[in-house]
């Protein structure tokens, strides 16, 4: 942790702004993720966590700002470019995304099949490898129907490693899944992490979850990011925005109430 | 009217915009030739039984019609000659895009648009394939190789049905049923009735890419995509036929 800033950093945001009709999501967001580190990003839902996922994929571009991942500038890649660093980067959809018209091998083979002219028993080697690492080896026949939440979220894991990405980037990866299968991803994450130093992004509001595995972590609130650190500084942290979030207060910042007009006033006045 | 019209002429522009990125993509398509005849076959083969059926109802319709018709002339040997030039040039290519439109092109559409719906196109995007390339062109080629196809068997079965009701159930003459339709069905009368599938095969595929590529990615976004898919596809077939009809008759 004692590098310098922009050292060893595969992703980094420098004051994005980004805005969607009218309204804000950014303002000025600053954010890292070092290489072989688990950085994770945490806010409460509609703070524009998915949307910073979109602007580190080149998906949409930002007002103002730069954005550099594995030391290219993002927004300047015209689509080859684009899609050649895409090939270093796996993505796992919070829920799934996998293709519901191949079987499970077949979508954990889709990126290789699409990417690479392999020999098919080369191939059936590495998918069944990918399979095995996320202990799936046994499903590969099954149908993507078939599978429970937590299987399917496995074979989108298996499907996001199968081109041995440098950066894997999770969007949701807790959300909906029984505490067993909760257990598993979060143990996939940091077993990836540490046996293929892999550079993890996840995208996140389980506070509790993430904080047992994260490297560092940004908070992001109105618009940039209102805390950073190792998860136990952040817990130290007294600003009462994350205060908030990380203790799951209902009111605070985040008011508990829509803004309305007077609750008496209301009630009172005679309506139609 | 005016933001009515400046509404379709912009929906207008986008399909056209959309149609030049998907024949981009379908020639790099077919490097996976597999995909290209499995959407055959769900396109083509899927259809075969509603198009099949139609086409015999179709038939011996015009059988009754025409033959009401043609015995108050008394050329009721005309009838094959009538039922066929109907089918080949008219009825064939319209009444099967129309079936088309409502079978395959409502699960084209469905299909793509739950693909958007469950970020599947997403993914392939985020995974550097490019989704028109993978999903829609294979999807478009597919249509347009099938309906020729489908529009043949229809004709088939169509003049089958014209001469079970004609020949068979009234007793047109079975020797002057054929021989005039031999005679007087030309190569022209076929080219018009293949020019006309395959321009309908276009509209109707594209129309169904296009609405479940852009349908909003909810479940009531894929419905109304759908509606929207078998609306337009109908209404471009039969303007479209239109202008092909009055273009050949021209020239």
């Amino acid at each position: 942790m004692g590098l310098p800033l922009g050292a060893d950093a595969v992703v980094e945001v420098r004051d994005v702004c980004y805005a969607i009709g009218g309204r804000s999501i950014f303002d000025g967001l600053n954010l890292t993720a070092r290489r072989g580190q688990i950085t994770a990003v945490m806010g409460p839902s509609g703070t524009g966590k998915t949307t910073l996922l979109r602007l580190l994929m080149g998906a949409i571009r930002p007002d103002a700002g730069q954005i550099s991942v594995f030391g290219e500038e993002v927004a300047q890649l015209r689509r080859p470019a684009l899609y050649s660093l895409r090939r270093r980067i796996g993505m796992l959809f919070q829920n799934g995304a996998l293709m519901s018209d191949l079987s499970v091998f077949e979508n954990v083979a889709f990126p290789l099949r699409a990417h690479m002219r392999l020999p098919e028993p080369l191939l059936r080697r590495l998918v069944l490898m990918k399979l095995q690492a996320v202990g799936l080896r046994g499903a590969a026949q099954m149908s993507t129907a078939a599978l429970s939440g937590g299987m399917a979220r496995r074979v989108a894991l298996a499907r996001a490693i199968a081109m041995d990405p440098e950066l894997l980037i999770y969007d949701e990866p807790f959300v909906g899944l029984d505490p067993i299968s909760l257990g598993v991803i979060l143990r996939l994450i940091e077993t990836l992490n540490s046996t293929l130093g892999i550079t993890s992004i996840v995208v996140t509001h389980d506070v509790e979850e993430i904080s047992r595995i994260a490297h560092h972590s940004y908070l992001l609130a109105g618009g940039r990011a209102a805390a950073a650190g190792t998860p136990a500084e952040l817990r130290a942290t007294t600003a009462p925005a994350v205060n908030q979030f990380l203790k799951g207060l209902p009111d605070g910042p985040v008011p508990f109430h829509v803004p309305a007009p007077d609750y008496r006033v209301q009630l009172l006045e005679p309506g139609q | 009217m005016n933001t009515a019209l400046g509404r379709a002429m912009l929906r207008m522009g986008r399909v056209a915009l959309f149609l030049v990125r998907v024949l981009a993509q379908c020639l790099p398509s077919l490097r996976q030739p597999r995909l290209l005849v499995l959407q055959i076959y769900n396109a083509g083969a899927r259809s075969l039984i509603i198009v099949m059926l139609c086409g015999l109802f179709v038939g011996m319709v015009l059988g009754l019609q025409g033959y009401d018709l043609l015995q108050r002339f008394g050329s009721e040997s005309a009838l094959g000659v009538a039922a066929a030039l109907g089918l080949v040039r008219e009825l064939g290519p319209v009444i099967t895009a129309l079936l088309f439109a409502g079978r395959a092109g409502t699960s084209l559409t469905s299909e793509i648009g739950l693909m958007r719906a469950t970020d599947q196109l997403t993914a392939m995007e985020m995974m550097a394939v490019d989704p028109v390339r993978r999903v829609v062109a294979p999807r478009f080629l597919g249509g347009i190789i099938a309906m020729p196809l489908l529009v043949a068997i229809f004709n088939v079965i169509g003049i089958f049905g014209a001469q079970l009701i004609g020949v068979g159930l009234i007793g047109v003459e079975s020797g002057s049923f054929w021989s005039q339709m031999q005679s007087n069905v030309e190569l022209g009368d076929i080219n018009e009735g293949l020019i006309k599938s395959m321009c309908f095969g276009v509209a109707c595929s594209l129309m169904a890419v296009y609405e479940g590529y852009h349908a909003e990615p909810t479940a009531e976004g894929v419905g109304l995509a759908t509606t929207r898919t078998v609306v337009s596809s109908a209404v471009l077939t039969l303007l479209l036929d239109y202008m092909l009809t009055a273009a050949f008759l021209h020239s």
